[in-house]
């Protein structure tokens, strides 16, 4: 194995992102604690930076690193969305974090690796920097979780997330070895081609063995149910800024894996595979809706719909068409920024000794700020999908590409219980704008310009990607090759 | 040479310029403002008309047909905006434009008291442009949003007395019944767009014949011609505007509004849109016999039977309004006959002294402190010499006496049908000519009762200023005595007067005989035409009408109608207790409303209310509503209670999903 200096070329953003991190490990570690904005702001710069070089870079696309690494469309248009609703991500937390004391670096750091780790989870080209990458992600995100240690909801919800979080690893990895088993090689490319050549043969039911233990990993990775169960427990436990995070990012990350591995590697199994993820995505939709209904803590009702959000994504990637991915990919980044800006709002509530993670917490929210309650409004009508804001584009075009594919009771179970989770983001409206609020002050909100601007615009874009959702969508079409 | 696509839009636009002014600025603009400028503008397109008819008539203009704007195109189908006005277009459109200026004019003078002054201004030219718009467009779309808006027109002002309980019973009627006249003009013009992928006239009736020979199986097993559905269809909804039986109860009804309205909306223009239509797809319904015998069947019974309703009513208007209702009808019975240009002949003959008439009877009822009813007029004559004799040559020209505007077209319409083979022409002969002599009957026992005999009613010279209060006196007793109307209500008399005189004769030639409408009627077969060829002139031919049946018919209604309103009014009731069960039957109209009101509004509440018990709250509430929430709720518990907290849980259930995947796996890849 070998490597040139075009290959370092490839993977600039990444080897640039790595040396800053060390850095900021550095400048972090040099600095009093009350000096800390420094590390926060220079973390939002580097990822800044980086989003920069991923922007700017204009090659062509190209294999690196024999093939480990794969620099295209899709990887590109992934890390320029990871790397944005990163930005978000730092900027909502920095008040949470330091009325709770909490404003350390390490939140900074295992944010920026987690980040390093999705970065090159979708670049991956073979098994190995697909695990890595994953592990680098995930491992980052065990501590996150656990960062609030004094707080028994938060260290339950970090061991019940690593435990989980292992066995699914394990699982996965199991899979990859049978698969490896099957084809003698890790290289995606290199399987795809060996597994369409050996349909029929007794390697084709390792194969599709191997595929299952994949396909499991994978839904751990998204919360499908039922692989769901961590999800609930580790919105609700962790702190919200964490939440925040692992809720919106990683599920462009893990799109970009299940693209890879599902149609990059396993393509040809898709007859297999699609069924199971049409499984997975009605159980999903079903689990998601139904019980988001019963919740009453705001954080878990969010947890239970990005179960439902992840079945309506699954449903984009099961039929196993050009269009169907970029629906699924269009889809996993209207979620990810709709689940920012949703976490972003509670943390805009919250603060010092009171989380506003009830939804009766956001009784009166008009009244008392009708701005943000307007906000707050587009972010629960987009989750519900209401015309016109981005999330009911999403839907739709899962639903379009869905019926192309000629899977019509997928998208009637969809529509279905699109409608039944309608009625708990609806209640969180109901409950801002006719509901009088709970206590008679005014509401102090933090002085937090940053804060308050990017969540407005997060907000505003919501409306403004839902009216204009042309470019995002011909740019993903155009990265999947889907006219 | 080519009509000026500019002309015809400062036509269709100057009346909708008009309406906008009144309407929006009325308080700016004021009373006089508001007639003004509607009056400016609907001048402007009456004026404009008959340029375009002379051009199109006399200066060898082509027939114009362009799109002018396009609306929106989507999946091969498009929806423009345009005009085609051919000679039958550029007719209706001087009639129209013609018949609106003088109801114009006439309001000034009928409305002066009322305060909704303006809006009326506004509603009125709001509907000559949309009367406009429908006549003038080349494609069904247009035509519908045309046929749509005269319709909301003519609900607004029979509403226009909105505090009248009366008058908004009779919009709504009006409103509800041309809803179902409406639904089936939907399905024509999708049965239209079906068969033809387009809207647009001239490509429709090009390839017309395309139809002939399809069929379309709406009950499986029973193909149908898909000819006669879209044609009645289509006819459907000229029964509902046109009011035919059994949509035409809205129509009496409708006297409810302003009588300026009635004459321009509910007589002249409006009511014959369905005329019209039927006339401009006449490709279409050449194509089928049984929709044309259909037609033909409901129009002759419209033109008889509700005609019989006029000679029990009391009310001048209403009386006026069933005369309508059977001119219609006669009108309809023509083109059941393929006599379409007979149809439309006798269209603009009627607009004018039907609108006469109508404009005639307001006269009256201002002079009456508004006072309908015919029981308490009599000997007017005295009072009001201008509307007296207008009102004579308006019924003249009714009933058919030769010379006269509706001899020429009358008469036609009865010797098409009584030369046609079609089936259900016997009984329509039969019912047109006895249909005369109920029209003669029932329009002089109007002018008797109105104008002449004994005044059967009281003037308290004592009563004060008592001009206003309408509808507050006794029936029967006057503030003052009864006077002329105003010059600006006279006038539109006499205007109207001339065409309802001299139209007849001075086109029945051209319209009839001659080549008058070309290529914008089409007529598969000569025989519904049996005048052609043998017109002789107009003089000529009123001599003939002195021998005629119908003339003779005619003559004797109004013997009748003279013996017994005039000599002897004492038999008017010894006939109707000799014989009551008719008369209750005419009176109640056939008990078509009690029948409406007791079947279809009743079943509508009933059934309205059996699905809101049973299906809404039953159903919806309880089940899927109620219901679902439970089933959610009940759900929900169960998967919270498996979400039990426990790790060793969670872990499980995710080993049983890779369980349950692979042994799915094995199941498909075993079979």
């Amino acid at each position: 194995m070998s490597f040139s200096i075009q290959d370092l070329q490839l993977i600039l953003p990444e080897a640039f992102l790595l040396f800053a991190i060390c850095a900021v490990i550095a400048v972090d570690l040099v600095i009093k604690p009350a000096q800390r904005d420094a590390t926060h702001w220079l973390s939002i710069g580097v990822v800044v930076a980086t989003l920069l070089l991923v922007i700017i870079d204009r090659s062509a696309d190209a294999r690196g690193f024999s093939g480990m690494f794969v620099h295209d469309a899709v990887a590109r248009l992934l890390k320029v969305f990871i790397l944005l609703v990163t930005i978000a991500v730092f900027v909502y937390a920095r008040t949470y974090l330091k009325d709770r004391k909490l404003f350390v670096g390490e939140f900074h750091m295992l944010v920026l690796f987690a980040v390093l780790g999705m970065m090159l989870l979708v670049s991956a080209g073979s098994l190995v920097m697909i695990y890595v990458g994953l592990e680098l992600l995930t491992l980052s995100s065990y501590a996150l979780v656990a960062l609030n240690r004094d707080s028994p909801l938060s260290s339950e919800a970090a061991m019940k997330y690593f435990v989980l979080g292992a066995l699914a690893s394990g699982i996965l990895l199991y899979g990859m070895s049978m698969i490896y088993g099957a084809t003698g090689t890790l290289d995606l490319q290199k399987i795809h081609a060996v597994a369409s050549l050996a349909a029929g043969s007794s390697h084709q039911t390792l194969l599709a063995f191997g595929l299952v233990f994949l396909v499991a990993g994978i839904g751990f990775k998204f919360g499908a149910a039922p692989f769901h169960m961590w999800l609930p427990d580790v919105y609700q436990g962790s702190p919200t800024a964490v939440t925040t995070f692992i809720g919106s990012a990683p599920k462009i990350a893990a799109f970009g894996m299940a693209w890879r591995l599902l149609d990059g590697a396993l393509g040809g199994l898709h007859p297999h595979w699609g069924e199971m993820l049409a499984v997975l995505a009605v159980l999903s939709l079903a689990i998601g809706n139904v019980v988001a209904i019963a919740q009453t803590n705001l954080k878990r009702m969010l947890a239970y719909s990005t179960i439902s959000h992840v079945g309506f994504l699954l449903l984009g990637l099961a039929n196993g068409t050009p269009s169907g991915y970029a629906a699924a990919m269009f889809y996993a980044i209207a979620y990810a920024i709709m689940s920012a800006a949703a976490f972003g709002s509670i943390q805009l509530l919250a603060r010092a000794g009171f989380e506003a993670e009830e939804i009766d917490d956001f009784k009166g929210l008009n009244q008392r700020n009708p701005w943000y309650a307007f906000v707050v409004l587009l972010v629960m009508a987009s989750l519900a999908g209401i015309p016109p804001l981005f999330g009911f584009f999403a839907k739709l075009l899962v639903l379009k590409a869905a019926l192309d594919a000629g899977m019509l009771w997928l998208a009637i179970v969809a529509i279905v219980f699109a409608i039944v989770g309608a009625f708990y983001y609806l209640r969180v409206i109901k409950v801002m704008y006719f509901d009088p609020p709970e206590t008679k002050d005014t509401l102090a909100l933090p002085q937090d310009i940053p804060l308050r601007w990017v969540l407005s615009i997060n907000g505003a874009a919501l409306l403004f990607l839902g009216l204009f959702f042309g470019p995002l969508l011909s740019w993903c079409y155009r990265a999947m090759g889907a006219g | 040479m080519q009509l000026n696509p500019t002309i015809l839009l400062i036509i269709a636009l100057a009346p909708l310029v008009g309406a906008v002014v009144a309407g929006i600025f009325r308080s700016q603009v004021g009373r006089i403002g508001a007639h003004t400028v509607t009056i400016a503008g609907v001048a402007l397109s009456c004026v404009l008309s008959f340029y375009v008819l002379y051009q199109l008539v006399w200066g060898g203009a082509e027939s114009y047909n362009a799109n002018l704007y396009t609306w929106f195109q989507v999946g091969g189908i498009d929806a423009h905006v345009g005009f085609l006005v051919d000679r039958l277009t550029a007719m209706m459109m001087v009639v129209v434009t013609f018949v609106s200026l003088m109801v114009h004019v006439y309001t000034i003078g009928y409305m002066a008291e009322d305060d909704g002054y303006q809006r009326f201004f506004s509603y009125i030219a709001l509907f000559t442009f949309s009367m406009l718009m429908l006549v003038m467009s080349n494609n069904f779309l247009q035509l519908f949003f045309g046929w749509e808006a005269v319709g909301l027109v003519s609900y607004l002002l029979i509403g226009f007395w909105f505090k009248r309980p009366t008058a908004v019973f009779a919009n709504m009627k009006a409103f509800i019944v041309n809803r179902v006249g409406d639904f089936g003009f939907l399905l024509g013009i999708a049965g239209v767009l079906y068969f033809f992928h387009t809207l647009d006239y001239a490509t429709v009736f090009a390839h017309s014949e395309a139809l002939s020979g399809k069929t379309l199986e709406i009950f499986s097993g029973n193909p149908w011609s898909a000819a006669t559905v879209i044609c009645i269809c289509l006819f459907i909804g000229a029964m509902g505007k046109s009011a035919q039986v059994p949509l035409h109860v809205w129509l009496p009804d409708s006297m409810e509004g302003p009588t300026p309205i009635s004459a321009l909306i509910h007589a002249a223009t409006m009511v014959t849109a369905g005329i019209f239509m039927v006339a401009r797809m006449s490709p279409l319904f050449e194509l089928s016999e049984t929709a044309l015998s259909f037609v033909l069947v409901i129009g002759a019974t419209t033109a008889f039977f509700t005609g019989l309703i006029g000679i029990v009513q009391n009310d001048i208007k209403r009386v006026v309004a069933y005369s309508t209702l059977s001119q219609l009808g006669y009108m309809t019975a023509a083109l059941g006959v393929s006599a379409y240009s007979a149809a439309v002949f006798h269209l603009m003959t009627h607009a004018f002294f039907k609108a006469l008439l109508f404009l005639g009877a307001g006269s009256v009822i201002i002079a009456m402190h508004h006072e309908q009813d015919m029981r308490y007029m009599g000997g007017l004559r005295k009072y009001m010499p201008i509307t007296f004799v207008t009102a004579w040559i308006g019924t003249l020209a009714l009933t058919g006496m030769p010379g006269f505007a509706g001899f020429y077209s009358k008469d036609a319409i009865i010797e098409a049908v009584g030369e046609s083979h079609r089936w259900g022409a016997g009984y329509a002969y039969l019912c047109v000519l006895l249909g005369v002599f109920v029209t003669a009957f029932y329009s002089f026992r109007l002018l008797y009762l109105t104008f002449h005999g004994k005044e059967r009613f009281v003037v308290d010279h004592g009563h004060g200023h008592g001009h206003d209060d309408h509808g507050h006196h006794e029936p029967g007793h006057l503030a003052h005595d009864p006077h002329e109307s105003p010059a600006v209500v006279t006038w539109p008399l006499m205007a109207l007067a001339v065409p309802s005189i001299v139209i007849g004769a001075l086109t029945v030639g051209s319209m009839l005989h001659g080549d008058y409408f070309g290529s914008a009627v089409r007529v598969a077969h000569e025989a519904g035409e049996g005048a052609h060829g043998e017109f002789v002139g107009w003089f000529q031919t009123m001599l003939e009408g002195f021998v005629g049946a119908p003339f003779i018919l005619a003559f004797l209604g109004f013997a009748l109608a003279t013996y017994i309103y005039l000599f002897n009014p004492a038999i008017a009731d010894k006939t109707k207790n000799a014989l009551y069960p008719l008369w209750n039957m005419l009176d109640k109209k056939y008990w078509f409303d009690p029948i409406y009101q007791a079947v279809f509004a009743r079943g509508s509440v009933v059934l309205g209310r059996g699905l809101w018990k049973g299906g809404d709250v039953g159903v919806i509430d309880n089940v899927l509503i109620d219901g679902s929430a439970a089933a959610v709720a009940r759900t929900a518990g169960v998967v919270r209670w498996l979400q039990t907290g426990y790790l060793y849980t969670y872990a499980f259930a995710m080993i049983l999903g890779l369980v349950f995947l692979l042994g799915g796996l094995w199941w498909v890849v075993g079979k």
